[in-house]
């Protein structure tokens, strides 16, 4: 078995939520709540789920771009939430970030050869033969020429300009690298070219992905497990094809029935969900999928099941899979 | 678009590769120079500010006479081909001294809204970028220096410091501070939830780096349009200054303080008003026309 890169365990981000005259606090949200998962060197861990179920805010937790509210992060050997922001910030040569806009993450007023040198000059590589040279190896690595360097963003494809996001992310030889919805801006077209990049260059360099995506289709294509997320829960975790041939789940089964299959002879059951997710400002007692659940059972609206082993390799938390009595 | 951009520029290798290769890569301060360059009435206020600002440099050798070279018996003179502007009260050569008074009023204008521009920028940057407590005093600051008429505030300082033209100018870049101040602060709350602000946070760069490598140069453009068109009102209120008195001290040819001591004779000698006037007016002019054509060129939302 290969060593684990990165565990996470029982990580949880609250945000305050102020309100009043005086702007004390009246809640929180619950934008994660108590997720553990580990990523395995060399692997892609992909992480799915609706809009605002907290994907993208355990990506950046990672990072310690936002600070985890509780639970430990072990990158390495090493519990990232321990380290100080100083250790933090040289930390980040290690991890990487790829994101989702690839309009936004690009300074507009630097031209590309600036921003692929920036890490460099960040993490420390002084001469400056040595960080132009890296640059052109970076460029041709993720398919772009060496006349690209001199060009400014806004002079690029959306996909062109991702390629420099990933790029920027390389340029330190970073261990993991986590990839918020990388493709979503992305036309289909340039999804898959994107996609095989990343793939290619994860052969390559050995990288580890946290690849968060809420496209099942691109998931199930890059990953090699795949995490399910629900309200800020983990709610089932196992090898992408255990996870879609024989989801645990009902709300993972309920989300792969959604998935259009591009055959018209195919009949297939579509479960549909009643309701709305309900806010992570208030989220419902015991098992957060329980309002919607069409296999609900007593307990689920009190007790909130354990995230456990239910196949050997495959996690979930439903009350389903609980010991018989 | 991007769709068929990406399909013909993505083989890195096609033989279309040296094609592109010719395309020439525009900064984009050479497109603001572009759009600048279009705005007639911009160019016309550029034209205008660089006249004064080549007559406050070549002073020395444009000025027939010398700014304090009184001739009593030359008293009020009219406009005539050995004093082009007439002469005031002292027999002195008003184009001379409004030759000069340009360096005055020009230094004045550059150098109190530098020294707000660096202040209120830094505050500003520190309160937008930080925040919470942070932002609350500076901001606080602000407000306090703000709720004085600005005016008054200048008269109050120089009051404190006594009448010269360095106290105007202190006086005159510290009522300019809320303003940057408070620019600066509301461009760098927008620039700071920019993904790239993350991305580089991502990357590992320390808050200082970020401060000056990110969120300054995108906060720059309204920076600029505001320090030109203060320019032009420090130009107003050092000569409102000069006028009461508390500002540039005899026999400083401000323009300001010349239009007050003539104006008792401005019946009998209406050039002497009249030409200090119309520099005021030209290079108060010349910058508001050119702040405005740069607030144009640089306005993200004039692009295409």
């Amino acid at each position: 078995m290969t060593e684990t890169l990165l565990k996470v365990e029982n990580l949880k981000k609250f945000f305050p939520i102020h309100g009043g005259l005086f702007g004390r606090q009246v809640g929180e949200v619950k934008a994660v709540d108590d997720i553990s998962f580990y990523i395995k060197k060399g692997e892609t861990l992909g992480l799915v789920g609706e809009s605002g179920c907290g994907k993208s805010t355990t990506g950046r937790m990672l990072l310690r771009l936002l600070e985890p509210t509780q639970g430990t992060i072990e990158f390495d050997g090493q519990d990232l939430t321990k380290l100080s922001k100083e250790e933090m910030r040289k930390m980040r040569k290690e991890i990487q970030m790829v994101f989702q806009d690839p309009f936004a993450s690009l300074n507009p007023r630097h031209t590309v050869e600036k921003i692929l040198e920036e890490p460099l000059i960040v993490h420390g590589v002084k001469s400056k033969e040595e960080r132009k040279k890296r640059v052109r190896e970076l460029l041709e690595t993720v398919g772009l020429s060496n006349w690209h360097a001199k060009r400014y963003p806004h002079q690029f494809s959306g996909g062109q300009r991702q390629r420099i996001g990933i790029a920027r992310a390389l340029a330190v030889h970073p261990k993991l690298i986590v990839a918020d919805e990388p493709v979503s801006a992305l036309d289909v077209s340039i999804q898959a070219q994107v996609l095989n990049l990343l793939q290619d260059l994860q052969k390559e360099f050995g990288l580890t992905y946290l690849f968060i995506a809420h496209d099942l289709g691109v998931v199930r294509h890059i990953s090699d497990r795949v995490g399910v997320m629900y309200l800020g829960q983990m709610m089932e975790l196992a090898d992408s094809e255990a996870l879609y041939d024989s989801p645990k789940h009902p709300y993972t089964e309920a989300l792969l029935s959604a998935v259009p299959i591009p055959d018209v002879h195919v009949k297939k059951e579509r479960i549909v969900l009643k309701g709305d997710v309900p806010s992570p400002a208030n989220p419902p007692t015991g098992c957060p999928f329980h309002l919607r659940c069409p296999k609900v059972m007593g307990n689920c609206a009190s007790v909130r099941p354990v995230f456990k082993e239910v196949e050997p390799g495959h996690y979930a938390a439903c009350h389903l899979y609980d010991e018989q009595m | 678009m991007s769709e068929i951009v990406e399909q013909t520029q993505l083989p890195p290798s096609g033989p279309e590769v040296n094609v592109n290769q010719e395309e020439k890569t525009v900064s984009p301060w050479v497109d603001v120079w572009r759009r600048f360059r279009k705005n007639k009435a911009a160019l016309f206020g550029a034209v205008l500010v660089s006249f004064f600002i080549l007559l406050a440099i070549l002073a020395d050798l444009i000025a027939p006479y010398g700014f304090k070279e009184t001739a009593l018996e030359n008293k009020h003179l009219p406009p005539s081909s050995d004093h082009w502007f007439g002469t005031d009260e002292f027999g002195r050569d008003i184009f001379s001294r409004v030759v000069y008074g340009a360096r005055i009023s020009l230094w004045v204008g550059f150098i109190s809204v530098a020294g707000s521009v660096i202040v209120g920028s830094s505050l500003g940057i520190i309160a937008g970028y930080y925040g919470r407590w942070v932002d609350t005093i500076i901001s606080r600051l602000f407000d306090i220096l703000l709720a004085f008429p600005s005016i008054l505030l200048a008269i109050a300082v120089v009051a404190m410091l006594g009448p010269s033209l360095q106290n105007a100018l202190i006086a005159i870049a510290i009522i300019n501070v809320p303003t940057f101040g408070r620019l600066v602060r509301s461009k760098v709350l927008t620039v700071k939830e920019e993904e790239y602000i993350t991305a580089a946070k991502a990357i590992g760069m320390k808050d200082s780096r970020i401060l000056l490598h990110h969120v300054l140069p995108n906060s720059l453009a309204p920076i600029i349009v505001q320090g030109t068109l203060a320019i032009a009102t420090a130009i107003i209120e050092a000569a409102a200054l000069g006028f009461l008195g508390m500002g540039a001290q005899p026999p400083t040819p401000e323009w300001g303080k010349m239009l007050a001591d003539s104006k008792d004779f401005i019946m009998q000698a209406p050039w002497t008003v009249f030409f200090p006037g119309i520099a005021i007016m030209l290079t108060v002019l010349g910058f508001n026309l050119m702040g405005d054509g740069l607030r144009d060129a640089l306005d993200p939302r004039m692009r295409n």
